[in-house]
């Protein structure tokens, strides 16, 4: 499945992730996972949540750059070797990844998300 | 006790009376100005326009009626326009930044070369370089003047020259220590780079012979002289110079350690009020112009330095009756100088203009010190249209960026991308430079 994120640029000054969550949660916004890639001088804010379209106005309001975009998801078992065995998939296939991460679900199954430039096939592949 | 042994290297200049002295600069200044008047198109252009012949200047007294000369008008006539004598005899060319990414280029005859070697040499005997000297030059070689200056006046000497140029820490101390130099020539924050990196290297200040240096290129105060003096156990002296006029050498600082001997014979000082353009008496503060009487390549007339200091005049106790100039105090400009470097924030400006993925107009710069060298930082907004939810992307904008800004400032500055609409604004207009050194 296709999962809607918003990508948020983040200065490396102090407050700022608070501000952003401050901003969705002033708007009523749910952040239902958030992740966050970091370097010595920015960080990108990785963000699932209830209402996208919601939300990309709420962070623009408060002065934040945004991009959306589809990650694949896929629902894997909470165990050990599960998400091997499905990357394991798409790398013999030559499906690159840019990057990857999950949440936790209860109900003993985990969510995945990763990006990749060729969604139609790692969707294919995954099926 | 002091090592080095100032010694005036040209006597029956540098000891003048002030009216021996106006006499052999109102002949000079005569003859220069003929020979730009005749042979240099921009400076005609300005004396006609001025309504100026050559006759009109008689003395040093004339000068006030000579218009100005500013970087821009060099930048005009890039690359060679404001040559006076043909391409035929100019032996070597210089340049330094502009203000808008493009050189200020200077030409020089042997003549200038020699009249260079010559006021650079007066200098380095007040740190006291003989023949008998080392002189390690640890300035950059190249279209800088830093280093071929320094390396030109201690050849003149006779000096034992080791021409190092910039770069490899651990090379120069053992350069300095092996071959015994006893006088250092680089930027005041260099040294003390170099000497805070003896310890950490391993070596003792003990094994090495150095007793002097000649240190400018960017301003320095007399904390830092106490603290390189202290690292390095020297006397360390200020040498002041632009290309424009000569290179490192136009004055320099004699062992009495204030202020900096002006080459008057060769180069005529005036301070003038920035604002009104008027001269301005000794002892006043303004901007430094200088007047060359002795080049033939590419003399200019009462060049705008920028540069804020206060002249005196008076025999100093070290024997010698030129002018001195007080260290530089500011700048009527923006120009700032990092790591000897001349940056123009219009170049800033010029290079972030061409790169989309970023809103060029709003920047700011911040400058400090850490330790004893000069950091920039450029926070830049980026463009709403160039995030990407991946790292590599945004990260490649800034780097972009920086290897944009160095090939054009040639020295290195750290960018780091903001949001858009991020930076302060004060009254419409962008607050740029941020300087948090303490010079």
């Amino acid at each position: 499945m296709l999962v809607n994120q918003i990508a948020v640029f983040l200065e490396n000054r102090k407050g700022r992730l608070h501000a952003l969550l401050g901003a969705l949660s002033d708007a009523g916004v749910n952040v239902e996972s958030l992740n966050i890639a970091d370097t010595k001088d920015f960080g990108i804010v990785r963000l699932v949540t209830d209402d996208n379209d919601k939300a990309e106005s709420a962070l623009a309001a408060a002065g934040f750059t945004t991009a959306r975009g589809n990650l694949v998801g896929i629902e894997v078992p909470d165990k050990p070797g599960s998400l091997t065995a499905t990357l394991g998939k798409l790398s013999e296939e030559g499906v690159n990844l840019e990057y990857v991460y999950s949440y936790s679900r209860s109900g003993g199954k985990a969510l995945i998300l990763f990006k990749t430039d060729d969604v139609a096939r790692a969707e294919a592949l995954l099926k | 006790m002091s090592k080095v042994k100032d010694y005036i290297y040209r006597p029956e200049f540098e000891c003048m009376t002030r009216s021996e002295m106006e006499n052999l600069q109102s002949e000079r200044l005569r003859k220069t100005v003929e020979l730009v008047y005749n042979n240099c198109k921009p400076y005609r252009a300005k004396m006609d326009e001025a309504k100026l012949k050559p006759s009109d200047i008689k003395s040093v007294s004339d000068l006030c009626k000579l218009p100005f000369t500013v970087k821009h008008d060099l930048r005009e006539a890039y690359p060679f326009g404001f040559y006076s004598a043909p391409q035929r005899d100019i032996v070597e060319i210089h340049a330094s930044s502009g203000t808008t990414g493009k050189l200020t280029v200077v030409g020089y005859t042997q003549n200038d070369i020699d009249v260079w070697a010559e006021v650079a040499a007066r200098g380095l005997a007040m740190a006291g370089v003989t023949k008998d000297s080392i002189v390690h030059v640890a300035y950059g070689y190249g279209l800088f003047t830093g280093g071929l200056g320094a390396h030109y006046a201690a050849q003149r000497i006779g000096a034992s020259t080791v021409p190092a140029s910039a770069g490899n820490t651990i090379r120069q101390l053992t350069l300095l220590r092996d071959f015994g130099a006893t006088h250092l020539c680089c930027t005041p924050s260099y040294a003390i780079y170099l000497g805070t990196e003896i310890q950490k290297a391993g070596m003792n200040i003990e094994d090495f012979s150095l007793v002097g240096g000649a240190f400018g290129a960017e301003p320095w105060t007399y904390q830092m002289r106490d603290e390189l003096e202290r690292l390095l156990h020297i006397d360390a002296l200020d040498i002041y110079g632009l290309s424009e006029i000569s290179g490192p050498g136009v004055a320099m600082e004699c062992m009495q350690k204030h202020g900096s001997h002006v080459q008057e014979d060769h180069f005529i000082p005036e301070v003038i009020d920035p604002e009104t353009l008027e001269p301005l008496p000794f002892g006043s503060e303004g901007e430094l112009v200088f007047t060359t009487i002795t080049k033939t390549g590419q003399p200019l007339i009462r060049y705008r330095t920028r540069d804020l200091c206060t002249l005196t005049s008076g025999k100093c106790a070290c024997g010698r009756t030129t002018v001195k100039m007080s260290k530089v105090k500011g700048r009527s400009d923006d120009m700032l100088i990092i790591r000897g470097v001349n940056v123009f924030p219009s170049q800033i400006e010029s290079v972030l203009m061409n790169i989309n993925e970023i809103v060029g107009s709003h920047y700011q710069i911040i400058v400090d010190r850490a330790g004893n060298l000069d950091t920039m930082e450029i926070q830049v907004e980026l463009a709403p249209h160039a995030f990407s939810d991946e790292v590599k992307d945004v990260e490649s904008i800034r780097r972009r960026i920086e290897h944009d800004m160095m090939g054009n400032l040639g020295v290195g500055a750290k960018i780091t991308l903001v949001s858009p609409d991020s930076l302060p604004l004060s009254e419409g207009k962008t607050v740029r430079i941020i300087d948090k050194r303490k010079i």
